[in-house]
């Protein structure tokens, strides 16, 4: 029997890295909120890598930090190695990485979740979105109840029919073997939307006691110390080792010489999957030149003996997979916890998303996380995130809240998914981002968190942290252009001297000083020109802020012209069809992307500069027409 | 795209004495004051003011022209943004080396219609003034798309793209190195990346010192008229271009100087030379000789070769035509075929030539000159135009294109010898890559990443 068992403001369904944010952040906004999942048991559940960032990546992590979401408070307090990787290259891409103990951090998001006020959680399976006239009403379960709401946020990752495959053998399930999602699948369809098949992997864990852990090199974690979140200050008492061992020959000739039980290579697998995570058996078959492939054991947790085989996942048979895994320097004597699969499942093809991940065709419906056609727990929670703040928007009738391009990588993210659409699961790279130079993970909260206050989803305490941050970075900067150093000084000219940087000749101010490559603040305290009161984090801005100017200026005044097109806005009800000197191909895209500004029109793949220079001149007839002066 | 600075020559092709260069945007004083050689402070001066000043090249600082600099400050302008229009004499040789100074100064050529496109979007132009300009930029689309796929099979596509792509290799090592700092894959020590970005960006000046000598053909097909004195080649230049620039007279070598015009043949851009009296009264022919006359001749990409039917064919004609023939394509005319003319002569004319064909014509009477198009267009979209081994760079644009894209890779270059890390050296090496894509056509992000992952095995 159908009954109704609850009214809600938002309700989001599914309590993965997705789900999680998005909930905490509608319900943190003032939304009454429910989430909904399969199992209460798997919350924030880890079911690929135990870690938490990397290019990219890291830099997402931060910017949801910075909004005041959580994925970075809770990696900080469940962490048991981290490290600073990139730091041979400049700031902006220097990229923090945790291993996480992948029990602990689903306890403490599940704790989170569980006390927050606004919010209720709740194991149900959901059959179905209850939709009338294109306008979202709730949801109903498996078992009849029916939850009443004005928005839905889908966040269902990989259980949409899911199916694990390893070698010949297949089943019906999501992650990790978990119940899988079948019927929501079909109502989506029903409801209209265009459905993608992808397919993503996750290699073998092993049993840390039948290691050889001496025939491998030890990759310990840089000192504590080092946070995702702006606002944590103490480190856990952790510091696990990775373990670095490579594939060789034999493993190779095993791998093709069993090819033929491949799915990818028998042709049972259908779901595209992506680049930058190939099963070892692409990896051989598409570098067949490379002797051996490298691959790091990780650590599961600390209460656990389970280690995760990084690099070498693979949907080969079981039987295949052990004589491969032990073929290994140091793991001739493995044993296998849990198998290596490939996994396939639907998601949404998001160009049917509007940029504040709502769907285009069902008013008050939201969609983050891999059902967007990402990959990876930080962009399933940048977009959860966003869809949470969207919603609350969407509900108070507020001004949407979108990032753009050249305000954070949250932002790249998105509108790359929206407006171009992707054929393998997403991953965030740096590459992706043109603005590369001024979203680094070092300046997120500068860049973010006037944003998450002014949303109303960052609290006090971060605030006024964040203000102290910023007035002590422009004091000091201020500072150091006005103290001048003076030429004869002996200490400045010994740590010079060290430095092998040249002696001064003149008098110059210490933030010409700090200009020099070889001059970090470090050596401006040694002569007494430094701020001892100040934090790491500001000589660190300084820093950075003063020797980088000249390229920061640069892709400053790159962003300026950006957001000049950016900010032409097209007007929603604009029939493009009628628009004469539009190519067909144009025509088509741009009624499908229904871009927001002209900025964005330009990066659909098949619009032209032509085509937009038509739709310029366009946009300017009918604002003289005065055909928008309705619309603002 | 609006909010860059475009400039173009916007007096009529070759018709005037007087050319104007205008250049329009938010850079226009900018790149006027760089452009400006001369007493006052050109940055300072106020709006609808006049300057006079000269123009150097600032390559080999020889002096171009002296020129009048009107100065125009936004709004009151025709485009509604700043505005610098540079008023030159000298002819169409000395308004086109302005614009390639101001284009490598920091405008971008104008495209069809775009200044009066920012006069309407700035609100200069009224609605039924706009649609007109709706035209030109529809039509330009279709235009512009046909050029794009002629330019795609030209010589110089292949150069350019051959750069492209191991820029977009280098990328590709920088970007990986970046984004999969883990994973072991080859990476390129500082300087293999010097090595390779000083081979490409000798690789890019070589394109453009060609440009520069002249020796290649930045507007178009060099097509040179040759003939014996007095055959109408003056008046057969002066047909095609229908005005009267070069003298024409009856007396034998009354061209002074050797004569260029540009002229756009169905779509195909040309430079037409008329050779008479570029060697003063000599006549190329009898008294410099034919060797000197290859020479000359090695210069074109297509000769238009003109023959008295009245005088018919001389020895030195023949002798010509024989070094001519297979060599560099050739149309030949017959001209003054209004008059009466003795037919022996036609037939021996056709027996020299055999299987080539001929084109009777008739310079003054403007007759054959369709055909004479017809054959130029016949030829250069069979392919059978072509220059021995060198690419057409066929506008400014590209000139600017390859010169942008050269000094991103010196900036890069400058990087690495200043010790910047990787992801500082990429953002030349990418704007470099991207602008020499504006020349191919194709600009697509994703190269990028499709590069990444077939160059390197990455991932968890």
């Amino acid at each position: 029997m159908d009954f109704v068992a609850g009214n809600y403001d938002v309700i989001v369904i599914g309590a993965g890295h997705a789900g999680c944010e998005a909930a905490l952040a509608s319900s943190r906004m003032g939304c009454k909120t429910l989430i909904l999942t399969i199992s209460i048991d798997n919350i924030a559940l880890m079911p690929c890598n135990p870690a938490v960032g990397g290019p990219a990546k890291g830099h997402l992590v931060r910017e949801i930090d910075a909004l005041g979401g959580q994925m970075g408070l809770n990696i900080d307090k469940t962490n048991i190695q981290v490290r600073m990787l990139n730091t041979g290259k400049g700031p902006a891409v220097h990229s923090l990485r945790a291993q996480a103990d992948k029990k602990m951090y689903q306890e403490e998001m599940t704790k989170e979740l569980e006390a927050q006020d606004n919010l209720d959680v709740k194991q149900a399976m959901v059959e179905e979105i209850l939709v009338e006239n294109n306008i979202v009403q709730g949801v109903k379960t498996q078992t009849g109840a029916i939850f009443k709401s004005e928005v839905v946020i889908l966040t269902t990752g990989t259980y949409l029919r899911g199916k694990i495959i390893i070698g010949d053998f297949n089943y019906i399930a999501g992650p990790n073997g978990l119940q899988s999602s079948i019927n929501l699948s079909g109502n989506l369809k029903e409801l209209g939307f265009e459905l993608l098949r992808f397919k993503t992997g996750t290699p073998a864990r092993i049993d840390r006691r039948t290691i050889d852990f001496s025939k491998m090199i030890e990759q310990p974690g840089d000192e504590k110390n080092l946070f995702f979140s702006f606002m944590s200050k103490e480190s856990t008492p952790y510091n696990y080792s990775c373990w670095l061992t490579y594939t060789n020959e034999k493993t190779h000739k095993i791998i093709r010489d069993n090819l033929h039980r491949a799915p990818m290579y028998s042709g049972s697998i259908e779901g595209t999957g992506p680049r930058y995570c190939p099963s070892i058996e692409d990896k051989i078959v598409r570098f067949s030149d490379k002797a051996s492939h490298q691959t790091f054991i990780e650590p599961e947790g600390i209460n656990t003996y389970e280690m995760y085989v990084q690099g070498i996942s693979t949907s080969l048979p079981e039987d295949v997979q052990l004589i491969m895994y032990r073929s290994i320097a140091g793991l001739e004597n493995v044993e296998i916890m849990r198998p290596a699969y490939a996994i396939e499942y639907d998601c949404l093809n998001p160009t049917q998303l509007s940029l504040t991940l709502e769907t285009k065709k069902v008013s008050g419906l939201f969609a983050a996380g891999q059902i967007n056609g990402s990959s990876g727990y930080e962009e399933a929670a940048a977009q959860g995130l966003i869809a949470g703040i969207n919603a609350v928007t969407k509900i108070k009738g507020k001004e949407p809240f979108i990032l753009k391009r050249s305000d954070a990588y949250i932002g790249v993210l998105i509108d790359d998914l929206v407006t171009k659409g992707t054929n393998e699961p997403y991953r965030m790279l740096t590459s992706r981002a043109e603005y590369r130079l001024l979203l680094r993970q070092d300046n997120a909260d500068l860049r973010l968190t006037e944003e998450g206050w002014k949303i109303g989803l960052v609290n006090e305490d971060r605030y006024k942290q964040f203000i102290n941050k910023k007035e002590s970075i422009s004091r000091e900067m201020l500072r150091l252009s006005q103290v001048m150093l003076n030429p004869n000084n002996q200490l400045v000219s010994n740590v010079l001297k060290l430095r092998e940087s040249s002696l001064l000749k003149n008098s110059i101010s210490a933030m010409d000083l700090l200009k020099r490559p070889e001059i970090t603040y470090f050596d401006l305290l040694e002569i007494g020109y430094g701020d001892k009161e100040l934090t790491r984090e500001i000589y660190e801005q300084v820093e950075i802020q003063i020797k980088y100017e000249g390229y920061i200026t640069k892709q400053q005044s790159q962003v300026e012209r950006f957001e000049k097109i950016e900010n032409r806005v097209i007007p929603q009800k604009i029939n493009y069809l009628k628009i004469n000197g539009l190519r067909n191909e144009a025509k088509q895209k741009l009624s499908t992307i229904m871009p927001i500004s002209v900025g964005q029109a330009s990066r659909i793949s098949g619009v032209s500069p032509a085509d937009i220079s038509v739709l310029l001149v366009y946009l300017e007839q009918q604002r003289r027409r005065g055909v928008y002066d309705n619309e603002k | 795209m609006i909010n860059d600075t475009i400039a173009a020559i916007v007096t009529a092709m070759g018709a005037a004495s007087v050319g104007i260069i205008r250049i329009s945007g938010p850079d226009a004083i900018k790149i006027g004051n760089l452009v400006y050689s001369g007493k006052a402070e050109f940055i300072k001066t106020p709006s609808h003011s006049v300057l006079y000043g000269r123009v150097y090249d600032q390559f080999n600082k020889k002096l171009i022209d002296e020129a009048l600099f009107l100065i125009m400050r936004e709004p009151r302008t025709f485009s509604g943004e700043d505005v610098v229009e540079i008023q030159c004499h000298g002819g169409m040789i000395s308004v086109r080396k302005v614009l390639e100074i101001v284009l490598r100064n920091g405008a971008r050529i104008a495209e069809p219609g775009e200044f009066s496109k920012r006069a309407f979007l700035n609100g200069k132009l009224d609605l039924a003034q706009a649609e007109s300009i709706m035209d030109i930029v529809n039509a330009k689309t279709e235009k512009s798309l046909e050029l794009a796929i002629n330019q795609l099979q030209g010589a110089l596509s292949i150069l350019v793209n051959e750069v492209r792509y191991e820029l977009l290799r280098l990328v590709a090592y920088i970007e990986a190195d970046i984004d999969f700092p883990e994973d072991d894959i080859e990476r390129l020590s500082n300087t293999q990346q010097l090595e390779k970005l000083v081979e490409l960006s000798d690789r890019l000046i070589n394109i453009l010192r060609t440009a520069q000598k002249g020796k290649l053909i930045r507007e178009g097909l060099n097509v040179i008229i040759i003939g014996k004195p007095n055959v109408g080649k003056s008046s057969l230049l002066n047909a095609l271009i229908r005005e009267t620039k070069a003298i024409v007279t009856d007396i034998p070598g009354t061209t002074r100087d050797a004569i260029e015009e540009y002229i756009n043949l169905g779509g195909i851009p040309i430079k037409l030379v008329d050779t008479a009296g570029i060697r003063d009264s000599e006549n190329l022919v009898e008294q410099i000789g034919v060797e000197k006359a290859k020479e000359f001749i090695t210069k074109a990409d297509l000769i238009l070769y003109v023959i008295d039917i009245i005088e018919g064919i001389s020895d030195d004609d023949k002798n010509i035509i024989f070094e001519l023939l297979d060599k560099i394509p050739t149309i030949f005319l017959a001209n003054k075929a209004d008059l009466q003319y003795n037919q022996d002569n036609l037939k021996a004319i056709k027996s020299i030539l055999g299987e080539k064909e001929l084109i009777l014509i008739s310079a003054k009477e403007n007759q054959g000159l369709e055909a004479i198009e017809e054959r130029i267009a016949a030829l250069f979209f069979e392919g059978s135009l072509q220059i021995s081994g060198e690419a057409i760079i066929t506008s400014a644009r590209h000139v600017q294109a390859l010169q942008g894209a050269y000094d991103h890779l010196k900036g890069a270059i400058n990087s690495i010898q200043n010790d910047m890390p990787g992801d500082f050296v990429v953002i030349d090496i990418r704007s470099s890559w991207e602008l020499l894509g504006k020349i191919t056509g194709d600009t697509i992000e994703d190269d990028i990443l499709d590069q990444i992952f077939s160059q390197f095995c990455l991932g968890k």
